[in-house]
């Protein structure tokens, strides 16, 4: 390694990983909430214009901040009216007011047996006082004016806020940094010049074969990323997949055609095919019109390639993103034009027609792999390697796990518990 | 001129479906006038609904809109040679954002949630379920396992291990199967929607 290169250690690695921990805990301990401590509130007393119309109001009204969020939430929660456990309560209704005094708007009901409610609706620069009202189905069907809420006791103020650390997910935040350690890990081996084994995938091993067979008949390769846009991983590696796909045809000097749907698509692969052309020592046989744009509606696109595979005959076809129900459509008329055909999504219920309609297919995860696979990176190699050790670690658990639960321990798997 | 878009509609419908019987000119002119409405429709509704409803009324309550636009200028650039390069540096941003949001995004549902749901008493006295249910849960983890075990890269797939593999790809293979003929089934009914198009509002015959 050069002495200018940055180094990772295994040692760096984990003192990186502990200062990430560190560093997250921290940031979760800094006093961000500006919510007002809670406020219960005794409701006992009621309005005589409310008595015509509700039953026994709620006590002990909480209004807070909610926990865990990105801000604009408050919860609020209430002990239940006294008529509840009779069954006269049919709705809590949950009224809303920027001053104590109101006035007061309704945002939101919930049924007997509910004791709590998330008002999704507020600003974080304001802040707002709740009541809550209890009421039988003849009152909740007639409804209540604002004069019926004037001096109900009230809750708060309260007002929302951001946090930047979400402590219900902070299971996920272990996985994370586990699965980023060992990463980094593979790949200092990778770059170290460890060998690292990766077994066979037919589906790939296929491609080298898919463009020789264009080559050879004269015809073209279609390459279809699929319908989604760049904020698909999805579509992100099958444009990955492209950029070997569009070396090789360089190489062989086969023209390759990619259709998309997406500008932003039409962009990137403009990009990636360009730069692998240049890679291959063939800028010149590179052409913009390769990549183009035909509609973003998945059917028109769907009826566009069709067209174009029946007019044209590619020899090759690669679909390689995320599809929908297109998927059938274009797989089964490729397979009609005698193409050979490549594909590889993630979207588990379009695999089985790809499985059904094309020669090979890359499933789920191959498809994420095909870059490192194909390419053979260190980098990419390593990042695989290392994402096999967080599988040999989920095995794991789920092993342990099964046998804790089945013996009646039951604690383990809430270790996995990830609430929204 | 209800009349006349049905006519339209179903014209066009005929079009395509005259796909099955080989490519035609009918369903060149269906195809070409799809594809290129199609491709205007999006860009109005993209115009409307990005650009016109989400910048121009919500920039003056949300600034970073401001910072999609500058993403958004920085695109265009490319649309000038010599400093077309800077384009690439909001698709890394995009690229680079998906990547991060979605590694967490997967960590909590198709690892945590997958993990926990796996995670079940497979027999025992506190399971207390009937054989079916045992059957089931035996079923899911070693389903989910051996699954798992196929999508392992870094170990050749042979003896004990490969047997595994195999077995996951064959639970796979069984999903796909009851995956395609549900969806099929559910396309059977897109097919039934079109047909009835055609014989309601079309010609009349069913009323």
């Amino acid at each position: 390694m050069s002495k200018g290169n940055r180094k990772y250690t295994p040692g760096r690695c984990a003192l990186s990983a502990v200062l990430l921990t560190a560093l997250g805990l921290i940031l979760a301990g800094v006093p961000v909430a500006t919510a007002q401590e809670s406020s219960p509130v005794d409701t006992s007393v009621v309005t005589d214009s409310l008595k015509t119309v509700s039953l026994l109001p709620v006590t002990d009204v909480e209004v807070r901040d909610n926990p865990n969020d990105e801000g604009g939430t408050v919860r609020i929660s209430w002990r239940p009216s006294t008529d509840d456990s009779l069954g006269r309560v049919a709705l809590y209704f949950i009224y809303r007011a920027v001053a104590a005094d109101g006035p007061f708007e309704k945002i939101g009901e919930v049924t007997a047996g509910t004791f709590s409610l998330l008002d999704g609706n507020a600003s974080d620069d304001s802040s707002y006082y709740y009541c809550v009202v209890a009421l039988d189905t003849k009152s909740a069907k007639a409804g209540l004016t604002p004069d019926m809420l004037v001096g109900l006791p009230t809750a708060g103020p309260v007002s929302s806020s951001a946090q930047w650390f979400n402590f219900q997910r902070i299971n996920t935040f272990v996985a994370c940094i586990l699965l980023t350690t060992f990463i980094l890990l593979m790949i200092q081996q990778a770059k170290s010049g460890k060998k690292l084994f990766i077994r066979k995938i037919a589906g790939l091993e296929a491609v080298d074969e898919a463009v020789g067979r264009a080559t050879e008949m004269g015809r073209k390769i279609f390459y279809v990323p699929g319908t989604q846009d760049m904020d698909n991983v999805q579509t992100i590696a099958g444009v990955t997949i492209l950029g070997r796909v569009a070396e090789m045809a360089a190489q062989y000097e086969t023209w390759l055609q990619v259709p998309v749907s997406r500008s932003l698509v039409l962009v990137t692969a403009r990009e990636v095919v360009k730069e692998a052309y240049s890679k291959a020592g063939r800028p010149d046989a590179y052409h913009e019109d390769q990549v183009h744009y035909l509609t973003d509606d998945q059917f028109g696109y769907a009826a566009a390639i069709d067209g174009m595979v029946v007019r044209e005959k590619p020899a090759t076809i690669f679909y390689m993103g995320a599809f929908y129900a297109e998927s059938l459509i274009l797989a089964e008329t490729g397979n009609a034009s005698g193409a050979i055909q490549i594909a590889g999504t993630a979207m588990p219920s379009q695999l089985p027609f790809f499985v059904a309609s094309c020669d090979y297919t890359l499933i789920g995860e191959e498809l994420f792999a095909a870059s490192a696979y194909l390419s053979r990176e260190p980098k990419l190699l390593g990042s695989l390697k290392g994402q096999d050790m967080g599988k040999a670690l989920i095995l794991v658990a789920i092993i342990i796990g099964t046998l804790l639960e089945t013996f009646g321990i039951w604690d383990f798997s809430r270790l996995f518990s990830v609430i929204d | 001129m209800d009349h006349f878009a049905v006519w339209i509609a179903a014209f066009l419908t005929m079009g395509i479906v005259s796909f099955l019987y080989k490519d035609n000119p009918w369903y060149k002119l269906s195809e070409a006038i799809f594809v290129g409405i199609s491709a205007g429709y999006w860009f109005i509704a993209l115009f409307w609904d990005s650009i016109y409803s989400k910048f121009w009324l919500g920039k003056e309550a949300d600034p970073f809109l401001w910072v999609g636009v500058f993403l958004g200028v920085l695109m265009l650039l490319r649309l000038i040679p010599k400093i077309g390069w800077i384009s690439r540096w909001p698709l890394a941003f995009i690229v680079g954002c998906t990547s991060g949001l979605y590694l967490i995004n997967f960590l909590a549902s198709n690892l945590m949630r997958q993990v926990q749901a796996t995670i079940q008493p497979l027999f025992g006295p506190d399971f207390g379920a009937s054989l079916y249910a045992a059957v089931g849960s035996i079923v899911i983890v070693v389903g989910t396992f051996s699954g798992l075990v196929y999508f392992f890269f870094s170990k050749e797939h042979k003896g004990a291990f490969g047997a595994t593999a195999k077995l996951g790809i064959w639970f796979i293979m069984i999903t796909f199967g009851a995956s395609f003929g549900y969806t099929v089934m559910s396309r059977m009914s897109l097919l039934i929607g079109r047909i009835d198009f055609l014989l309601t509002d079309w010609l009349g015959l069913i009323r």
